[in-house]
């Protein structure tokens, strides 16, 4: 990109155009150290869930006991065929977390979209129809507020089963709420503006006000949400993971190889328990980092 | 203030009813009828199965059965447990005080820890300290708590071995319960070493449970802190000579709660949420873990029951943090 | 001896682009039963000025000065301990915000007895019989009523009263009153301003009016200072500067008064207040000054005694050579200079 230089010459309208929005805001976003280093290990798990077949010296299944528990390279015994050990039944741990990306991370991305488009739908109705159906659908997230989000999530896992899909479906409708409410508060204050009228005046019908014209000036707020809602959906399917009730063994998911690490938690294998859960943790620090970075960067107003 | 009160109330109502309707049909969502269900594995025959349809009022409309469910509601009937055969209403009295006891002392931890550190990164601002507390939330609020237990459990439990791994107390101890907090009552008993044994079983869920709460906690008492430091008012408390801690202990203080208190009222869901895997990771018997077998077991009506109860509480409890809200924020307490 | 002497105060705020100057060079004196109106347009250190002397420059502030004495304490090094010993009591300051200034957390009763405890270690029931008192001086009516009264329940009028009461709680020897009427209602200014010259001739305290306007100190202040981008550009006694200003910026100041408007059209001074990042090598005010010469632009004038009063100018308006010298000196005025 080339800095345009404003001469006398040039038309009004370009004089007075603004910086291009991306680079105004990653000025912002970049001057900010942690969520740059956020979103550099997010970009590394993003490499890691391509990659994984290329990365990964072993599969993620297959066992072979005679290799069971063995400890990480830099400790007595470990060697660098696993540089990170192997767990109860002889399976790489670093080949697992990098294919527990696959199902943490991308169940995570999953898990979020899902959440945005029915949430961005729903609070889009409600904005416009008001009336009877934003009161419906209002409530209706209340009482998903009400509920635990954990307990809900149980709840609806327990109605269609456990397994990876039915998680993605339950820890969606938990999170659904905050982007219905986001959305609708949005369409309510643009709609009062002027330029909604100006476009209504000229004619545009309710669908491009919708998509067109409101839409675009709430998704700010929504990468915001969007960012900080990854890392609930990561945590939540790594807690229905650990109970057992979300993907299920031999799947790496990061939370079912917790509760498989659960019963060596009396013996000496650390690495066991412990290498999953700082898997979780950093991944989840990482997109917080960038929720807050984003919210900074997409929102000076906010800036404390 | 009475008019404040009516005004939440007639906010809970509808959320309550939609709560009922949310158990009611819960229940109907899943594959097969309420009598399969009930009857689980073993089967039940055609003829049986009818007769339970008329006893049950399931062969009436939906709206009938839901009225008949409220009623049922009205008079204490929650449903029995399938597996137990006991009352949920019961089952939930004897395993709750196990959870309130568990939260409570959560909370006080979050508190203790978490407004202190607040105030104190707010006061030195961008320096080494602000930045470790806020580093320290960032992870804190990040925490997998799951994890978090077992660490804990790991290097306290079974490497130093100065806390027990599971329980609320040691089994050498046994005394009826009186209040169901185990620390008031195994001091009631007299019992020698059952109050120690109560609570070191009692410290490292109430810390892994306070986890989040205190990271979040510290967080908001930092933004509100610095917010309030500079209002004109604390200009004004500074401007009478106040000494320093007067001004940040009592005038930006109790200001800046006035947010503190909104978030802690948002953080007894993620309580909720905390006490489930908490209990499941340190055993505990309370609501938590009854909820998590009833799913494992498909024990529906515990279920149905259970979420309703639990759902009432938290709604209970956010009116109580409203109500305290209000007490500690004049501007609404007489203006409305 | 003077009440309050400052000597070449300034107070600086590190930033990015360097040291900015809030107040530079700021020398004044003040006695006993004597008002000081200080005027000038928004950001020009007139309230910094103020809240240096108080201790309460916000933070990164820095303040630097010879001399910093109130009533024989040298405020440059005295302890944090002896400061509030002082503040609060003997030198006490009143806001613009009335509203924002009172904590709304807590009563006016408990705001006022906290200074009277805190100050004169009064007992509780001691201090809520005097805090009644206090505003019953401030011509609240009811007062014991209100002292239950939170801030939000009062008007702006009646928070600045309860603001002034705060004020003289302990009879300070000295009142720094920051725009006390700012913000309030034109009708109730008037109040406020005759409240504060009846209680300042009662307790013949030395009392500092800041403001930007030059109406509300005109009758009230013995002696005006002029404020300009943090220095003083002139400083006369009241009735001097408003009939015989000699700073070309005193001058435009009071030619932009509504009252003094001539033919219909109110007079203006082009430009804005140089902001932090222009700050002009030579008179701060030259880029706005009519009358700016190649000498303003390259050199600073120094505060220096003419006449009656002084002040920061090479041109005085009184001066009988002055369009002599500002001939030889080449002028160039606002306009081109900018």
């Amino acid at each position: 990109m080339t800095v345009q230089a404003s001469t006398p010459t040039q038309s009004h309208e370009q004089m007075s155009a603004p910086p291009h929005p991306f680079r105004e805001f990653w000025g912002y976003f970049s001057a900010n150290k942690g969520a740059v280093a956020g979103l550099v290990f997010i970009s590394i798990l993003v490499f890691c869930i391509l990659f994984a077949d290329l990365i990964a010296p072993y599969g993620f299944s297959g066992s072979n006991t005679d290799i069971r528990l063995t400890p990480p390279v830099w400790q007595e015994g470990g060697s660098f065929a696993h540089i990170l050990g192997t767990d109860a039944i002889g399976r790489d741990m670093f080949s697992r977390l990098i294919y527990g990306t696959r199902y943490s991370l991308a169940i995570g991305a999953m898990v979020v979209a899902l959440s945005i488009i029915v949430g961005t739908t729903l609070g889009l109705v409600a904005g416009f129809a008001r009336g009877m159906v934003e009161t419906v659908i209002l409530r209706v997230m209340d009482i998903i507020l009400t509920l635990p989000s954990l307990l809900l999530a149980l709840v609806i896992v327990a109605i269609l089963g456990s397994g990876l899909y039915n998680a993605v479906i339950a820890v969606a409708v938990v999170i659904l709420p905050h982007y219905v409410r986001l959305v609708r508060a949005s369409v309510i204050t643009e709609t009062a503006k002027d330029y909604v009228t100006a476009a209504r005046v000229a004619g545009a019908g309710r669908l491009r006000l919708m998509f067109r014209e409101v839409l675009p000036n709430c998704l700010a707020p929504l990468i915001v949400q969007a960012s900080l809602g990854m890392s609930t959906a990561i945590l939540d399917t790594a807690a229905l993971g650990f109970l057992g009730l979300g993907a299920q063994p031999p799947l790496p998911e990061w939370g079912t190889m917790l509760a498989d690490a659960r019963e060596f938690i009396g013996a000496d294998y650390w690495w066991v328990v412990t290498l999953p859960g700082i898997a979780i943790l950093l991944t989840v620090v990482a997109f917080n980092l960038l929720g807050d970075g984003l919210r900074d960067a997409l929102d000076p107003k906010l800036k404390s | 203030m009475i008019r404040f009160i009516f005004t939440r109330l007639s906010l809970i109502i509808p959320t309550f009813i939609g709560l009922t309707l949310a158990a009611f049909f819960l229940i109907r969502l899943v594959p097969g009828d309420p009598i399969e269900t009930l009857a689980g594995e073993r089967g039940i025959s055609p003829e049986r199965h009818a007769q339970l349809l008329a006893e049950y009022g399931l062969d009436q409309p939906l709206i009938v059965q839901y009225g008949y469910y409220i009623q049922r509601l009205f008079h204490g009937d929650l449903g029995q447990s399938i597996v137990t055969n006991t009352s949920v209403w019961t089952e939930f009295k004897t395993l709750f005080p196990a959870t309130l006891e568990l939260a409570i002392c959560a909370m006080i931890f979050a508190l203790v820890i978490g407004l202190p550190a607040g105030v104190f990164a707010a006061l030195r601002r961008n320096t080494i300290v602000d930045q470790g507390v806020m580093g320290g939330a960032l992870i804190g609020y990040s925490m997998p708590i799951f994890w978090w237990g077992l660490l804990l459990i790991m290097l306290f439990s079974n490497t130093l071995g100065w806390t027990p791994v599971n329980g609320r107390i040691s089994v050498m101890y046994f005394f009826e319960p009186v209040t169901g907090f185990m620390l008031i009552d195994s001091l009631l008993s007299g019992e020698e070493g059952a109050f120690a044994s109560a609570a070191s079983h009692l410290v490292l869920p109430a810390v892994v449970l306070g986890t989040v709460p205190l990271a979040v906690i510290a967080r908001m008492t930092r933004s509100s802190m610095l917010e309030v430091l500079g209002e004109d008012y604390i200009r004004t408390a500074r401007a009478k000579g106040l000494p320093a801690y007067r001004v940040i202990a009592l005038h930006a203080l109790r200001n800046a709660l006035i947010p503190v208190v909104t978030v802690i009222g948002l953080q007894i869901g993620v309580l909720m949420t905390g006490a489930i895997l908490t209990e499941y990771v340190f055993s505990w018997p309370g609501v938590g873990t009854w909820l998590l077998q009833a799913i494992m077991r498909r024990d529906y009506p515990v279920l149905q029951g259970g979420i309703l109860l639990i759902g009432c509480m938290v709604m209970l409890i956010n009116l109580l943090v409203d109500l305290a809200y209000s007490f500690i924020n004049p501007r609404i307490r007489s203006s409305r | 001896m003077a009440l309050l002497e400052i000597e070449n105060l300034s107070v600086e705020f590190p930033t990015r682009a360097g040291t900015v100057y809030a107040v530079e060079g700021m020398t004044m004196k003040l006695d006993q039963g004597e008002i000081l109106g200080v005027v000038g347009e928004s950001g020009s250190g007139k309230s910094m000025t103020m809240l240096a002397l108080m201790g309460l420059v916000p933070f990164p502030g820095k303040i630097r000065a010879d001399k910093l004495m109130f009533n024989g304490h040298n405020l440059l090094t005295i302890s944090e301990r002896e400061r509030r010993k002082i503040i609060g009591k003997d030198v006490a300051m009143i806001f613009q915000e009335p509203t924002t200034s009172l904590n709304p957390c807590f009563t006016i009763g408990f705001q006022l007895a906290e200074t009277l405890k805190f100050h004169e270690g009064m007992s509780s029931k001691q201090a809520r019989n005097r805090a009644i008192e206090l505003l019953e001086q401030v011509g609240i009516p009811a007062p014991e009523g209100r002292l239950k009264a939170f801030p939000h329940q009062l008007s702006g009028g009646m928070n600045q009263r309860v603001m002034i009461a705060m004020a003289i709680a302990c009879n300070p020897k000295f009142l720094i009153a920051d725009e006390p009427t700012t913000a309030l209602d034109v009708t109730i200014q008037a109040q406020i301003l005759n409240l504060l010259t009846s209680l300042q001739r009662d307790r013949n305290m030395a009392m500092v009016l800041i403001t930007h306007n030059m109406g509300v100190v005109a009758e009230t202040a013995h002696r005006m200072m002029v404020m300009y981008a943090g220095q003083i550009m002139e400083e006369a006694t009241a009735s001097d500067l408003f009939n015989r200003p000699q700073h070309p910026y005193t001058n435009a100041l009071l030619a932009a008064l509504p009252e003094r408007a001539v033919g219909g059209r109110l007079a203006t001074i082009p430009g804005v207040v140089p902001g932090l990042a222009d700050r002009p090598k030579g008179c701060l005010f030259s880029p706005r000054c009519q009358f700016a010469t190649d000498r303003c632009v390259a050199e600073r004038p120094d505060l220096s005694l003419w006449q009656h009063g002084s002040l920061r100018c090479f041109y005085p308006l009184g001066d009988a050579e002055r369009e002599q010298k500002i001939k030889t000196d080449h002028l160039i005025g606002a306009e081109a200079n900018q």
